[in-house]
């Protein structure tokens, strides 16, 4: 059962990174086109000169480009795909399949990480000769840490979009319920402004949602500062659990009303 | 001239009509339209809620320049988008075959084809924004006339950034997401100019023009900035409508339809 798994996700992963590689132009630009949380760096860094804020410039500078990296590392686009799927009946071929289509959708964007991890740290690099007062290295503990809350906010944010492409069984446009999910996910995550700058009572309330520990929370332990790690890790446990569950019915319900068009 | 008008008229009526099936869907933009307002506000708030403030630029003038850059983003959506992102659909599937073919501009055809009216709630958005802080101002319609001149020249210079990066399909295929490396790019024009530091005002002046696009129009909308800003924006905006143009032309000599 374990090789069995094993061997599907080596095959699966050798193959979507191939393919990833492939059209490493695109890639770039996929990258380039996540430049948000560098031009907020900018903004933040020339207000925090005048000590208005209780962050430092350099610290704003590491926030920042940890937040780039995070985003990079999260990057999900699984509804567009799913989307045409359904309404273009080609999920019907996936179904005979002995496995779950989730996991092809799963693997290759795991395998697209991977081949768009240096472009992304050559970017990190550009803007550290830019700002080379910033330059820092996470701690061991932290890095480790970081790196499982990396994987894990993939995984939810995955998880909360493949849920929404499942509405895709009922309307022709399941894009528009994580266009406005985005829109929270933008401006509650931290990639506007770190939480610390936030208005206390906004703070209190956003740390309830499940958009912080998507962005703010591996950010800040890349950065070696870390709060409240355990309360984090549960908090991402526990949104998973939910949007597993819901995403589990929500199959199930889904296949029942999938006819197949055009198939 | 007198066909183009004529033609565009259909265009636009065609698209309309068309797009008017999904009504749901105005609800729908309509609501995303005012989330992406109350986050953008959000984010100058957290500027401004310590009493810091972007060099010469006060609260009130800080939603003029996010009420024009909300406006422009209207703009994208209901004519550039819908048109442009979809060159490289026409390349590849050689479609573009059948558009070379018309007695018309290629150019003016890949550009005004259809028109998508979901960007309008952006506009009206953004517009109320503009009124807001233009009154708590105290402008006046002949500042709000002056300003329209270099929005105008403004847009022009970003149909043109666009339509060149569009164009860029004809060789690179599968590149058409170059277009939304210049969309992150102008999120830059959320924010006046001033507020960043001398290496981002250099990059987001020269290289990529996002200055001209909201800030000098609002600075003209204030009464500052002067002629000079203006003069600099209609260059821009002159030249790169010709390079846009010349462009295109160039590349289309090297367009050699889909499998064949």
């Amino acid at each position: 059962m374990l090789k069995r798994a094993l061997k599907i996700s080596r095959v699966m992963l050798s193959v979507y990174y191939a393919y990833m590689v492939e059209y490493r132009a695109e890639l770039v630009f996929w990258v380039l086109s996540g430049t948000f949380p560098l031009i907020l760096m900018g903004l933040w860094v020339e207000a925090a000169q005048g000590d208005q804020f209780n962050l430092s410039p350099t610290e704003l500078v590491q926030y920042f480009l940890a937040v780039f990296l995070v985003r990079q590392f999260t990057v999900v686009w699984v509804i567009w795909e799913f989307e045409r799927e359904v309404v273009e009946g080609k999920l019907s071929p996936y179904l005979l399949q002995p496995i779950d289509p989730a996991w092809r959708h799963f693997f290759s964007h795991v395998a697209e990480r991977f081949a768009r991890l240096p472009f992304a740290f050559l970017l990190v690099g550009l803007f550290l000769l830019l700002y080379p007062y910033a330059a820092w290295l996470p701690r061991l503990d932290n890095l480790l840490l970081g790196l499982l809350a990396i994987a894990m906010a993939f995984c939810l944010r995955f998880l909360m979009q493949y849920t929404f492409a499942l509405a895709a069984f009922w309307t022709e446009r399941a894009s528009a319920l994580e266009q406005f999910w985005f829109l929270l996910y933008t401006f509650l995550s931290g990639m506007i402004a770190p939480l610390a700058l936030f208005p206390d009572a906004v703070r209190a309330v956003v740390l309830w949602t499940p958009f912080p520990y998507l962005i703010y929370f591996p950010a800040s332990l890349l950065i070696n500062r870390p709060e409240n790690v355990a309360q984090g890790f549960a908090a991402m446990i526990f949104w998973s659990a939910l949007f597993w569950g819901l995403n589990r019915w929500l199959w199930r319900q889904g296949l029942k009303q999938y006819s197949g068009m055009g198939a | 001239m007198e066909r183009y008008l004529k033609v565009l008229r259909l265009f636009w009526g065609t698209a309309i009509a068309a797009e008017l099936e999904y009504r749901l869907n105005f609800i729908v933009t309509a609501l995303i339209s005012l989330g992406g307002l109350a986050g953008s506000l959000f984010g100058l708030f957290l500027f401004y809620r310590t009493g810091y403030e972007f060099e010469g630029w006060s609260w009130e003038a800080a939603l003029l320049v996010l009420g024009l850059f909300t406006v422009l983003q209207g703009f994208s959506a209901t004519v550039l988008i819908p048109n442009l992102n979809k060159i490289v659909n026409q390349v590849q599937q050689g479609t573009l075959d059948f558009v070379l073919l018309k007695p018309i501009s290629s150019q003016f055809w890949l550009s005004t084809r259809v028109i998508s009216p979901w960007g309008l709630p952006d506009v009206v958005f953004g517009l109320v924004m503009i009124g807001y802080g233009g009154s708590r101002l105290g402008l006046g319609w002949a500042d709000y006339a002056l300003a329209l001149v270099p929005l105008v020249l403004g847009a022009i210079s970003l149909y043109s950034l666009w339509f060149m990066l569009g164009a860029t399909s004809i060789w690179f295929v599968k590149i058409y997401n170059v277009t939304e490396v210049l969309r992150g790019l102008l999120e830059a024009g959320r924010f006046p100019i001033a507020a960043y530091p001398v290496a981002y005002r250099v990059f987001f002046t020269f290289v990529v023009p996002v200055a001209f696009l909201t800030t000098v129009p609002a600075q003209t909308m204030l009464g500052q900035g002067g002629r000079g800003w203006l003069l600099a924006s209609a260059l821009l905006a002159v030249t790169l409508l010709v390079a846009a143009n010349r462009f295109w032309r160039f590349a289309l000599r090297f367009y050699t339809s889909a499998s064949s």
